[in-house]
C-alpha cells in the first residue's frame, strides 16, 4: 500500500529496515515480522505488562506504541538478554527463587527488572514492589518475583564490586 | 576419596518427593523460548476474528458480508449459515445444554459471536470486522436471575415445547422457561425440623460475585487441516487436550484418528481454558473451507466478555445451633446466574459442582441444599476459577455462615470453630450432604495457626482499637479475617464423575531408555503448576532413577495417554496416583530382572533407593540403571524384553485438603481502603512432593484471592452492558497491593492415594478468599456490621462504614 513507512530499527544489535503501515503495533513487528516471541500480548491496553521491551534506555509497553513512534530506536527484548552460554544474573535468580510459574509474564518481567536494576542497584523491597508494577502476574503472588530481583541485585553488585 | 556413597547421598541424587527440585521448565521460560500458541507460524497462516453483538438481548435480522469480503486481505465471512449445513451453528454443552457457536436468530448476551471473518492477518481481519454489516432487534434484558424467573421474557425460545411448555432439560424438570434445573442434597424435612426447633438460628444470604480467571495469556488455537492425508492438527490453549479431541470428533463428525491435538506452553488457565468455544469450532471450519492453517486469538475485551465466567452465586443459608455454639443444622438455596447458555464446566452428575461440600470442615449432623439454575443475558461459561467445582462458592458460604452465627450468639468465631470441627478420630467422616472425607486433623492445623499469629493479642488489639476509635483517637480499625476450609479435589472416581460420558480417571505412560532415563507421558497438562518437575520427582522416588533423567510430556493427543487433563486440583491425585502406580509396574518387572540377574528368586530381593539388593546381602545388587539395560540386552526366560508400563488410575475418593488462614487487616474508614498487614496460611495437602512448588502455588492462589475479594469482579449494567472488560476496570493486583505471605503446613497424608498426596494449587483461593472477606466483615463486627457483599472495593468499604454511621 503506498501510505506505507519506512522503518529503521535495531532489535537486539540487529539492523532491521521494513516498510509498515502507520498503525502496525511494535509488538506486532517484533512477533510476526521478526519471529521475536519473547514478548507477548496480555491486554492490549499498556496494563499488563507482558510485551514489555526496553526501548532507548526505557521501559515501554510495546502493545501500545506504533512501529512507526519507534522508528530509528534501539530496541532490547527478552531474547537479547542472554543465552544459554551465559544468562543473565535476573535470568538465574529467577530459576532459583521459583520467580515464575507459566512463564507467560516472565519475558516482560525480566526485561523490566533489568531496567530497574540499571535506575536503582540497590532498591529496597518497595522500591522494587514499585518499580515493577507496570507488570503483572496471575501466578506467582509477585513474591518470589520480588525475592528473585532483591537476589539478583544483590547478585549483580557484588561483581561489580569483584570486577572494580 | 570416599568409596563408599551412603544411603543418604542416594537418596538426594535423586532428586525425588519431598525435596525442593528446582523447576526444568524454567530455563525457556526465562530466555523467551516458551512456546505459546500465540508464537506458533504455519507457512499460509490466516488469521479469524469475530463480529461480536453489542447487545445484550437482540434478535439477529441480517448479516451481511458483502462489504467485508471487498476488503483486501479478507478471505471469508462465516456466519450461522454457512455452519448449518454442517450442523455446526450449534454444539453440545459440557453441562447438558446446547450453545450457538455463531448467532443463530439471536444473541444472548453482549460480546456473543455473530460472524468469523478469516484474514490473511490480524489488521485485514480488523477491517473485514468494520465491514460485516448487522441488523439488530433489541429485546428486553434480564440480568437479574430472581427477575428472570418471573419475567415473561423467554430467553431461550429454542427450548419451548411444541406446546409453548417448558420441557426437562438435561437435569430433570424446569419450573420456568428461563430455569435450568433444580438439585437438591441432603435431608429437606429433617433440616427444616432441626432448624425449627433450634435454640439459635442464624440466617443470612451469601453472595459470591461474578468474575472471571483472566489468566495472562488469553484463550486461543490453530486449525490446520490437511486436506491430503485428511488429518486434521489442532493446538490450543487446552486444559483437557484429550476431551477436546473427543469434543471435536463427536461434533464435527472427523473420526477421532484423524484429529491430534496439541496443547503447547499454557499462560495461565485457571479453570478459563477448560470449555469448548466457538473460536475453535470456527477455526476449524475456516481450516477446512479455505484449505490453509487457521489461527484464532482472542483479546482481552474477548476474553473477559465470553469466555468462561466464574461463581454468581446467590445463596441463601440458615444455620441452626445450641445456645453453646454446637452446630445442629445447615440449609442452603442457591440461585445460580448460569448466563444465556448451561456451559457451567461440571462433571456430568453434579450440576452445581460440589456445592454440597457447603458443610466445611464441620461436624453438621443434619442439612440440607437446593440450587436453582437461570439463564440470563450475561455471557455463558461457570468454570471452576481456581477451585474444583463449585468449592469456592462453598468455602465461602459456611465461613461466612459460620462468622454470621458466632454474631449471633456473642461468640468468638476461632473458638465456634474449633468447638465444631470434624475431629481427627472421625475419620474417614461421612458428611450429611453424601461425602466421604478421606483424612484430617483440623485441631492440631487449626491450634497451630492460632498461636502463630498470637490469636488472643490479636483480640485484644482490636478491642483497644475499637474503644480507640471510638473516644476518637484513630479512624483505622482492625479486621481479623478467619478460615478453615475443607477442599474436595481430584475428580474423580469414574463411578459418579464423568464429563460428556468420559470418566475422570487419568493416565501415565513410561518409557525407560536402555541407558537408565526416561520419559513419561501423562493425561494432563501443566499451566504452570510444574508438571515437568514434579511428577518426575514422584517417579524418580518410585524407579530410583535420578529426576533429572526423567522427561515428562503432556498435552499431545498423539503421543499422550487419555486423560481428562488439568483442573480441579485433579493432576496430583489422579495423574500423579497414575504416575506412582505405572512406576510401581516399572518397578515390579525390574524386580524380576534383577532377581535374574543376581540369580535369586524374585522374592528374594527388595528394592532400596535407587537398586535392588539381595536381602540380607546388601553388598550384592544391581542399580535400576543396570537393570534398564539389561531389559534391553538380556533374553530373560518369560519376560518380554524392554522396560515400559502404563497406568490408568480410578482413584476411589476424592481428596480432603485443607487448611487454616488467618488475615489481619487495617481499614481506613475515611477512606475505604485497606492494608494487609499480616496473611499466615497453614495448608495441609497430605504429602508433599516439592515444597518450592506448593509454596509458589500458595502465594499465587492466595493473590487471586485478594483480587477477587477486594475488587474484582464483572459487573453488568442493566441494559447487560459489560462494565469490567478490559484491566483498567478488571482488578488484578500490581506488586503493590499484593501483600508479603507466610506459609505453613501440616501432613495429614491421603489414606488412598498411593504416595499420600491431596494437590494444594486451588487451596489459597479456596480459604483465600473467605479470609480476606471475613477481616473485612470482622473490623465492623463491633459497629454491627453482619453481611456486605464482595468485592470489598475502597468504594464499597467506605459505603459499610456511612451506612453504619462511622462518618459522623
Amino acid at each position: 500500500m503506498s501510505n506505507k513507512m519506512h522503518i529503521k530499527l535495531t532489535v537486539n544489535g540487529a539492523e532491521e529496515e521494513f516498510l509498515a503501515e502507520p498503525r502496525e503495533l511494535l509488538i506486532y513487528t517484533l512477533r510476526e515480522r521478526l519471529g521475536i516471541t519473547g514478548p507477548h500480548i496480555g491486554c492490549e491496553t499498556s496494563h499488563c505488562g507482558a510485551c514489555t521491551v526496553n526501548l532507548n534506555g526505557k521501559t515501554i509497553k510495546s502493545c501500545t506504541m506504533f512501529v512507526a513512534q519507534a522508528n530509528g530506536a534501539e530496541v532490547t527484548t527478552i531474547e537479547g538478554m542472554g543465552g544459554p552460554d551465559a544468562l543473565h544474573p535476573l535470568q538465574e535468580a529467577f530459576k532459583e527463587h521459583h520467580g515464575l510459574q507459566c512463564g507467560y509474564c516472565t519475558p516482560g518481567m525480566i526485561t523490566r527488572a533489568a531496567k530497574l536494576l540499571e535506575e536503582n542497584p540497590s532498591p529496597t523491597e518497595e522500591e522494587v514492589r514499585f518499580g515493577m508494577a507496570g507488570n503483572l502476574c496471575r501466578c506467582t503472588g509477585y513474591q518470589n518475583i520480588v525475592k528473585a530481583i532483591m537476589a539478583a541485585a544483590a547478585d549483580m553488585s557484588s561483581s561489580k564490586e569483584a570486577a572494580q | 576419596m570416599k568409596d563408599e556413597v551412603t544411603r543418604e547421598e542416594r537418596v538426594d541424587a535423586l532428586g525425588g518427593m519431598g525435596c525442593k527440585r528446582k523447576r526444568v521448565e524454567d530455563a525457556r521460560f526465562t530466555q523467551g523460548k516458551g512456546n505459546y500458541v500465540d508464537d506458533l507460524k504455519l507457512d499460509g497462516m490466516l488469521f479469524g476474528d469475530f463480529v461480536r453483538s453489542p447487545y445484550a438481548h437482540a434478535r439477529v435480522k441480517s448479516v451481511d458480508s458483502s462489504a467485508a469480503m471487498e476488503v483486501p486481505g479478507v478471505l471469508a465471512v462465516l456466519t450461522a449459515a454457512d455452519l448449518e449445513p454442517l450442523g455446526l451453528h450449534w454444539m453440545p454443552t459440557l453441562a447438558g445444554d446446547k450453545m450457538m457457536v455463531l448467532a443463530d436468530g439471536k444473541v444472548l448476551y453482549q460480546g456473543q459471536e455473530v460472524a468469523f471473518v478469516v484474514a490473511t492477518d490480524r489488521y485485514a481481519a480488523a477491517d473485514g470486522i468494520e465491514s460485516v454489516e448487522v441488523e439488530y432487534e433489541e429485546l428486553p434484558v434480564l440480568v437479574d436471575p430472581f427477575e428472570a424467573l418471573q419475567s415473561d421474557v423467554v430467553l431461550r425460545e429454542d427450548l419451548l415445547g411444541a406446546d409453548g411448555g417448558t420441557p426437562d432439560g438435561a437435569h430433570g424438570p424446569r419450573n420456568h422457561p428461563n430455569h435450568i434445573f433444580t438439585w437438591e442434597a441432603g435431608d429437606k424435612d429433617a433440616t427444616e425440623q432441626v432448624i425449627g426447633a433450634a435454640d439459635v438460628v442464624a440466617e443470612e444470604m451469601v453472595y459470591y460475585h461474578r468474575t472471571h480467571p483472566c489468566p495472562l495469556e488469553t484463550c486461543g488455537c490453530v486449525a490446520s487441516m490437511d486436506k491430503v492425508n485428511g488429518k486434521l492438527t489442532l493446538w490450543g490453549t487446552f486444559q483437557a487436550p484429550h476431551a477436546i479431541r473427543t469434543v471435536v470428533s463427536l461434533i464435527s463428525g472427523i473420526e477421532e484418528h484423524n484429529i491430534r491435538v496439541i496443547s503447547p506452553d499454557i499462560g495461565g488457565g485457571f479453570g478459563n481454558k477448560v470449555g469448548a468455544y466457538p473460536g475453535y469450532v470456527c477455526s476449524v471450519v475456516a481450516s477446512i473451507v479455505t484449505g490453509k492453517p487457521v489461527k484464532w486469538i482472542e483479546d482481552r475485551m474477548d476474553n473477559l466478555m465470553t469466555t468462561a465466567f466464574a461463581r454468581d452465586y446467590w445463596m441463601q443459608g440458615k444455620i441452626a445451633a445450641t445456645k453453646e455454639g454446637k452446630i445442629t443444622g445447615l440449609w442452603c438455596h442457591t440461585t445460580a446466574d448460569h448466563g444465556g447458555f448451561d456451559a457451567c464446566a461440571d462433571p456430568t452428575k453434579f450440576p452445581a459442582g460440589f456445592m454440597n461440600i457447603c458443610t466445611g470442615s464441620y461436624d453438621i449432623p443434619t442439612a440440607y441444599l437446593a440450587v436453582d439454575g437461570v439463564y440470563t443475558n450475561k455471557a455463558p461459561g461457570g468454570v471452576a476459577y481456581r477451585c474444583s467445582f463449585r468449592v469456592t462458592e462453598a468455602a465461602y458460604f459456611i465461613e461466612r455462615m459460620i462468622e454470621v452465627l458466632a454474631i449471633e450468639l456473642g461468640m468468638d468465631a476461632a473458638e465456634l470453630r474449633r468447638i465444631n470441627f470434624i475431629k481427627a478420630e472421625q475419620f474417614p467422616y461421612q458428611s450429611a450432604l453424601g461425602w466421604e472425607y478421606d483424612s484430617g486433623d483440623y485441631h492440631t492445623a487449626w491450634g497451630k495457626a492460632m498461636a502463630a499469629v498470637g490469636y488472643d493479642d490479636l483480640r485484644a488489639e482490636q478491642a483497644q482499637r475499637v474503644a480507640d476509635f471510638k473516644a476518637g483517637k484513630t479512624r483505622k480499625l482492625l479486621g481479623i479475617g478467619l478460615c478453615h476450609f475443607t477442599e474436595i479435589v481430584g475428580a474423580g472416581p469414574v463411578k459418579n464423575c464423568d464429563i460428556l460420558g468420559l470418566g475422570m480417571f487419568d493416565s501415565c505412560e513410561i518409557r525407560i531408555h536402555p541407558t537408565g532415563s526416561a520419559i513419561a507421558r501423562l493425561g494432563t497438562i501443566s499451566q504452570g503448576q510444574g508438571h515437568a518437575t514434579t511428577f518426575a520427582q514422584i517417579l524418580a522416588t518410585e524407579i530410583g532413577l535420578p529426576a533429572d533423567s526423567i522427561t515428562i510430556e503432556e498435552g499431545d493427543t498423539d503421543t499422550a495417554p487419555y486423560g481428562l487433563g488439568t483442573y480441579g486440583s485433579r493432576s496430583t491425585p489422579v495423574a500423579g496416583a497414575a504416575t506412582a502406580m505405572a512406576g510401581r509396574k516399572i518397578r515390579a518387572k525390574a524386580q524380576m530382572i534383577a532377581a535374574y540377574l543376581l540369580e535369586v528368586h524374585d522374592g528374594d530381593v527388595e528394592f532400596d533407593v535407587d537398586r535392588f539388593v539381595v536381602k540380607g546381602a546388601p553388598e550384592r545388587f544391581k542399580t535400576m540403571k543396570e537393570i534398564a539395560f539389561a531389559s534391553y540386552n538380556q533374553a530373560i526366560p518369560g519376560l518380554e524384553p524392554g522396560l515400559e508400563a502404563v497406568s490408568y488410575y480410578d482413584p476411589p475418593n476424592m481428596t480432603y485438603p485443607f487448611g487454616a488462614y488467618v488475615c489481619v487487616m487495617e481499614i481506613d474508614v475515611d477512606t475505604g481502603e485497606h492494608e494487609i498487614r499480616q496473611f499466615y496460611a497453614l495448608d495441609d495437602c497430605g504429602t508433599r512432593i516439592n515444597p518450592m512448588i506448593i509454596e509458589g502455588q500458595v502465594h499465587g492462589g492466595l493473590t487471586e484471592a485478594l483480587a477477587i475479594a477486594m475488587g474484582q469482579e464483572i459487573a453488568y449494567d442493566e441494559m447487560g452492558n459489560v462494565k469490567t472488560a478490559t484491566l483498567m476496570d478488571f482488578f488484578l493486583p500490581t506488586a503493590v497491593e499484593t501483600p508479603h505471605y507466610t506459609t505453613d503446613h501440616t501432613v495429614t497424608p491421603s489414606p488412598h492415594h498411593p504416595i499420600g498426596a491431596k494437590g494444594v494449587g486451588e487451596s489459597p483461593n479456596v480459604g483465600g478468599v473467605p479470609a480476606f472477606s471475613n477481616a473485612v466483615h470482622d473490623a465492623f463486627r463491633a459497629f454491627g456490621l453482619r453481611q456486605s457483599h464482595m468485592p470489598h472495593d475502597h468504594w464499597r468499604i467506605w459505603k459499610i462504614a456511612n451506612e453504619l454511621g462511622l462518618h459522623g
